[in-house]
């Protein structure tokens, strides 16, 4: 064994293949499983994408760094199946470009915080988390509500995220900066599109509580308040299994 | 190069390379790192064989234990509520009036209420259910929509002004920002709403404004709050009658309220929770005021 080892290391050119053969058993044991992944993630039908204003809150809820205390994964143990709902599916991250799982959690995870609490309740607690919650040690994010929200280039972000396959419509991309205004002012003629194009579920609210210019705070809002609800698969496979609490 | 140069010192080979007059020995790797080696490659076989290992195209080597995340945590789940049944059942099949008159009941449901109390409902109404700005008290009487139990089970299902499709609603219009009534003639109901719950008129409050904002208030609020402003459970309108404010009892806040209306939100937990985990719940909520008197 050692003798042949003395042997290649002598040899540039055979030294040089024998290390891309063993590097490259790395590499096909951590990427030949992804090839088979349309087989082993579970098919959702009624997924749908982010809308143009959920996306941007995204974006806002990644630039902010809130990946960094929030983890957006419930694992499949009973203690968090009990506190947060049933646990997460691949299925409900196919439209996450990055995904935004996370490990580590100084806050609670927010897989299913969508629907938990109300817009106001997110407003102040985003502006100032001791008002509403004394104990927090989360950063005030005050800057959030008198931020206009940048939308001429929503469009571009939904055609980026088409080319990694996130099926947005050329009428989604669009209508981007009219579907954000609309999805945040329900009064408005703009309004409508919303619902037509990404489904009558999409919430359509004042989400910062004030209708009119789109906020910041309206974006990452809107976005929370989807988390856990683009799909009802990870509720039905709870029913599958039986809940037994 | 010579392979087999020997270091006059030691005796051993040196590897034959020599940097600045200085060679190295050519010594084995020590044992225990061939061993370590060696265990490690042997357990990760075992550990294929026990457990599941290698991905197949379309499913996965599912190892001879048989051990799969899912199915243990439905087992986990199944034993919790074994563990739990003795009680469960008591909760769920007894009426409310029953469960509080039992004290050994009412024991679990304090324990159990609590964390489920924490994780849901502290959020918005504070760790002891006092409430706070825009989210109401839950340890006082004043009670939006009533407070017998089935009342208030029925608001932890469905909510308020919420996106459940039976979900309670109840919205207060907009009297200022709308245009329905002028500056002068909302100061003058602040000061009446005010008087009502006992405030004494301060600073520029004029006294004079309680009799002109009466015919206001019987025109305006009247249908809502009653004539004699002590709310209605029907619409879930406050009453203004007592020192119990949602959004502050303040000059300014009550100028707000009326100027801009209010649209409280308290989410379904339908879906969410589960009935007896509501059920829970509302025992909790209500033993919260209960005992703190």
């Amino acid at each position: 064994m050692f003798g042949f080892h003395y042997k290649l290391e002598r040899h540039t050119i055979p030294f040089v293949l024998a290390i891309i053969f063993v590097a490259g058993i790395g590499g096909i044991v951590e990427i030949a499983p992804l090839f088979t992944i349309g087989e082993t993630v579970e098919e959702a039908p009624d997924m749908r994408v982010y809308t143009p204003l959920e996306l941007a809150g995204r974006n806002i809820y990644i630039r902010e760094g809130c990946y960094a205390c929030h983890s957006q994964m419930i694992r499949t143990l009973r203690d968090e199946v009990e506190r947060y709902g049933p646990y997460s599916l691949a299925v409900e991250s196919q439209y996450d470009h990055p995904m935004l799982w996370g490990s580590k959690r100084t806050g609670p995870d927010l897989a299913r915080v969508g629907g938990k609490y109300s817009d106001a309740w997110h407003v102040a607690h985003l502006d100032d988390p001791r008002s509403v919650v004394p104990q927090s040690v989360m950063p005030a994010y005050t800057w959030l509500d008198d931020t206009q929200l940048v939308t001429e280039d929503l469009g571009q972000h939904l055609a980026a995220m088409r080319r990694v396959g996130v099926p947005y419509t050329d009428k989604m991309i669009a209508n981007a900066a009219a579907d954000v205004y609309g999805q945040a002012n329900p009064d408005s003629d703009r309004a409508s599109g919303v619902a037509e194009r990404y489904g009558e579920e999409t919430n359509v609210r004042a989400f910062d509580g004030e209708p009119g210019p789109v906020t910041e705070m309206d974006a990452l809002v809107a976005y929370l308040q989807i988390l856990g609800r683009l799909t009802d698969a990870a509720h039905e496979q709870q029913a599958l299994e039986g809940d037994l609490r | 190069m010579a392979v087999a140069q020997r270091d006059p010192h030691t005796g051993y080979t040196t590897t034959g390379h020599e940097w600045n007059g200085i060679t190295e020995l050519n010594r084995p790797v020590p044992k225990v790192i061939w061993l370590f080696l060696a265990a490690t490659i042997i357990f990760s076989v075992i550990y294929w064989v026990l457990m599941p290992a290698w991905p197949l195209v379309e499913t996965y080597t599912k190892g001879v234990l048989g051990v799969d995340q899912r199915s243990s945590l439905a087992e986990n789940l199944r034993i919790a509520a074994a563990d739990r049944a003795s009680w469960t059942q008591q909760i769920e099949t007894r009426n409310f009036a029953e469960i509080q008159a039992d004290d050994s009941l009412m024991q679990i449901v304090r324990n159990t209420g609590r964390p489920l109390f924490e994780d849901n409902c502290a959020t918005c109404h504070g760790m002891k259910g006092q409430g706070g700005h825009g989210f109401p008290r839950l340890t006082d009487d004043a009670w939006l929509w009533g407070a017998d139990p089935a009342t208030v089970a029925e608001t932890i299902r469905v909510g308020i002004n919420s996106t459940h499709n039976e979900t309670r609603v109840s919205q207060m219009q907009a009297f200022g920002r709308d245009g329905i009534l002028d500056r002068a003639a909302i100061l003058d109901v602040v000061t009446y709403v005010r008087s009502l719950a006992g405030a004494e008129p301060t600073g520029d409050e004029r006294s004079d404004s309680i009799a002109a904002a009466a015919e206001v208030f019987a025109a305006n609020c009247a249908a809502c709050h009653g004539e004699s402003g002590t709310g209605n459970t029907e619409l879930g309108a406050p009453d203004l009658t007592d020192e119990s404010w949602i959004y502050g009892g303040d000059r300014q806040s009550v100028y707000t309220t009326v100027y801009r209306g209010r649209q409280g939100h308290m989410p379904h937990w339908e879906g969410r929770l589960s009935a007896l985990e509501r059920k829970l719940l509302t025992l909790f909520v209500l033993d919260l005021g209960a005992t703190k008197q």
